[in-house]
């Protein structure tokens, strides 16, 4: 559904010269390779935060030594036994897999904040764009239950393109069904943090994403419903540079802050504070 | 509109029409035994096409402009409609509308998508693609109907969410979001019926309920077969395929466990018989109404919600 680009490629980081250098994917800045990763993938010059991996995110947010995964058994199946001309699904997947070493393009378990337990879902786009699929949806829902269950807050890192095709509608679904997820907790009064990083579309943003009781979102991070190219065809206009960014949906409303990546944990540890607080 | 893989349907209709029209303004004319062999003609050509109908056929019988459409079906189904409108935040969509109706002597909350017929309405309508004020103005009416105790019957028919700057703007995601997470938890039953195009989120966005019902050429889809031909074919035209792979049509959905009910369409189609679909959609609706009413709220929403936690198909190791 909804948002894909055509011929997308993972994340554009060239490495030249040796591998001495990373090539800011937004404003083409040269950035030593060192530097780049000691900023957390994001770039010096222009602020651009780039993919990371569930690990690096989890490394970021998390205090160390505290991340006990739950449902990592959890795999692809290929209900529609899909096929399109370049291949099976079940191929396709298997190859993600090995190449990522994951099993699902969400992990989840749960963890601390300084201090504060919490459990989280961190997407990983390297794995099918992030897509929402069976496997995905049924990570999403199990950690939000088990937030539910023992009254810890529920934080999901988005990283989606959207739906992913290969399942049909059961993917469609995974949309229902994580928000039937997200209803419980909302009726537990159990709080919800989503964070919305590049890109956060499709079916992801027109789910779990968007229904936050704090959305944050990293600075210039693709967030929206339909794809520029489609809207672009049906207005007949061409769109301005910001729209659908971080920015352009927090001056509409509906984010709560855009949030650096090197101040998120702490901004998470200021705002779960009040959570209960006297 | 005509249809390639209806063959020369619509020409033995045309005659049919014609010598009818003869019968009754000239008795004497000797047009009987002519018109019973057109009309053997056509019910076999009718079951020949209908029968084996490919999925890709069906996404078009699915989109045919003679459907008929939310507003035909209220008004051969409801003894009753009055029209609600406006989301209270900033308009009223045409592409979504509803109200309350009576379907026999039951009281219900109408909703669905709205297509047109004709140019203008589709202009009106968007042709069928609500806006974030259409499901908003959904759930306002989902939210008043659970405050009257009464269920909810939410029709879709649409080729997806409008992608438009302005709903862009307006938070297309977070209405549908909303809607999805609003709708797991009223506590009235929802009795979704797909009518023609089931276009993804668009469709989902009013379609979350405690029975899926989908008329028989009516499909339902993740994405459009052209987009996922577009993306996974890198080629527009491999859409058959895609409507193929996608499994997008009421027997491939009822064999996904994904609805629980085809209502069979007449043969030949929705668009060639108003009057029988509406009986067989006014029959299920009855039916799905009498069976949900027994049901108490905590266990509606208890229901709903297993009901969508077991979709998925996914393997532990
Ligand atoms: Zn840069």
């Amino acid at each position: 559904m909804g948002w894909f680009r055509k011929k997308e490629k993972p994340p554009e980081v060239v490495v030249a010269k040796e591998d001495l250098w990373t090539i800011c994917p937004s404003c083409k800045a040269h950035v030593y390779k060192d530097e780049w990763d000691k900023n957390f993938c994001v770039c010096p010059q222009c602020n651009f935060h780039d993919k990371i991996t569930f690990q690096e995110r989890l490394d970021i947010l998390i205090d160390p030594g505290t991340f006990r995964e739950i449902n990592e058994e959890v795999t692809t199946a290929d209900p529609l036994e899909f096929k399109d001309d370049k291949g099976s699904y079940a191929e396709k997947a298997e190859s993600t897999k090995a190449k990522t070493n994951m099993k699902e393009a969400v992990v989840t378990g749960r963890g601390k904040i300084h201090g504060i337990r919490v459990v989280i879902s961190v997407m990983d786009f390297r794995f099918l764009g992030g897509s929402l699929a069976s496997g995905t949806g049924e990570k999403i829902l199990l950690a939000s239950e088990y937030a539910l269950r023992h009254a810890y807050p529920y934080i999901v890192v988005s990283a989606s393109g959207g739906a992913r095709m290969h399942e049909g509608i059961i993917s469609l679904m995974q949309m229902a069904k994580t928000c039937a997820g997200i209803a419980r907790l909302k009726k537990g009064g159990i709080p919800y943090i989503s964070i919305l990083t590049d890109p956060t579309t499709g079916g992801v943003s027109a789910s779990f994403a968007t229904m936050g009781d704090i959305n944050i979102a990293e600075p210039k991070a693709l967030i929206g419903f339909a794809g520029r190219r489609v809207i672009e065809e049906t207005i007949k206009q061409k769109l301005p540079d910001d729209f659908q960014t971080a920015e352009y949906v927090l001056e509409h409303g509906f984010i709560d802050q855009i949030v650096n990546r090197k101040e998120m944990k702490n901004f998470l540890y200021k705002v779960l504070r009040y959570w209960k607080a006297k | 509109m005509n249809l390639d893989f209806e063959k020369n349907m619509p020409e033995i209709e045309a005659k049919i029409a014609e010598l009818t029209k003869q019968k009754t303004t000239d008795p004497n004319a000797k047009v009987e035994d002519q018109l019973t062999d057109l009309q053997k003609q056509l019910e076999s050509l009718k079951k020949e096409v209908y029968s084996s109908l490919t999925p890709w056929q069906t996404v078009q019988v699915a989109r045919h402009p003679n459907r008929p459409l939310l507003r035909d079906y209220i008004a051969g189904i409801c003894g009753e409609f009055i029209e609600l409108h406006g989301d209270r935040y900033f308009g009223d969509d045409q592409g979504i509308i509803g109200g309350f109706a009576t379907i026999e002597d039951r009281h219900v909350m109408i909703i669905g998508h709205q297509k047109g017929k004709t140019l203008e309405e589709n202009v009106k309508t968007n042709f069928g693609m609500a806006t974030p004020d259409g499901y908003r103005k959904a759930l306002r009416l989902m939210k008043l109907a659970e405050k009257f105790k009464i269920p909810i019957v939410s029709f879709i028919d649409t080729p997806g969410a409008y992608p438009g700057a302005d709903a862009e703007a307006r938070g297309q995601a977070e209405a549908i979001a909303r809607n999805l997470t609003e709708m797991s938890q009223i506590e009235v039953p929802i009795i979704v019926i797909v009518t023609g195009e089931g276009g993804s989120g668009g469709a989902l966005g009013i379609g979350v309920g405690d029975v899926i019902l989908m008329l028989s050429n009516s499909v339902y889809s993740v994405i459009s077969p052209e987009g996922c031909a577009s993306i996974l074919w890198r080629d527009g035209s491999k859409a058959p395929e895609a409507a193929e792979a996608l499994k997008v049509t009421a027997d491939s959905l009822s064999k996904l466990g994904i609805i629980d009910e085809i209502i069979p369409e007449p043969l030949g189609g929705a668009h060639r018989d108003y009057e029988g679909t509406l009986r067989v959609v006014k029959q299920a609706l009855l039916k799905h109404l009498n069976i949900l009413r027994r049901v108490s709220e905590r266990k509606l929403v208890e229901r709903r919600f297993e009901k969508y936690c077991r979709i998925g198909r996914f393997k532990r190791r």
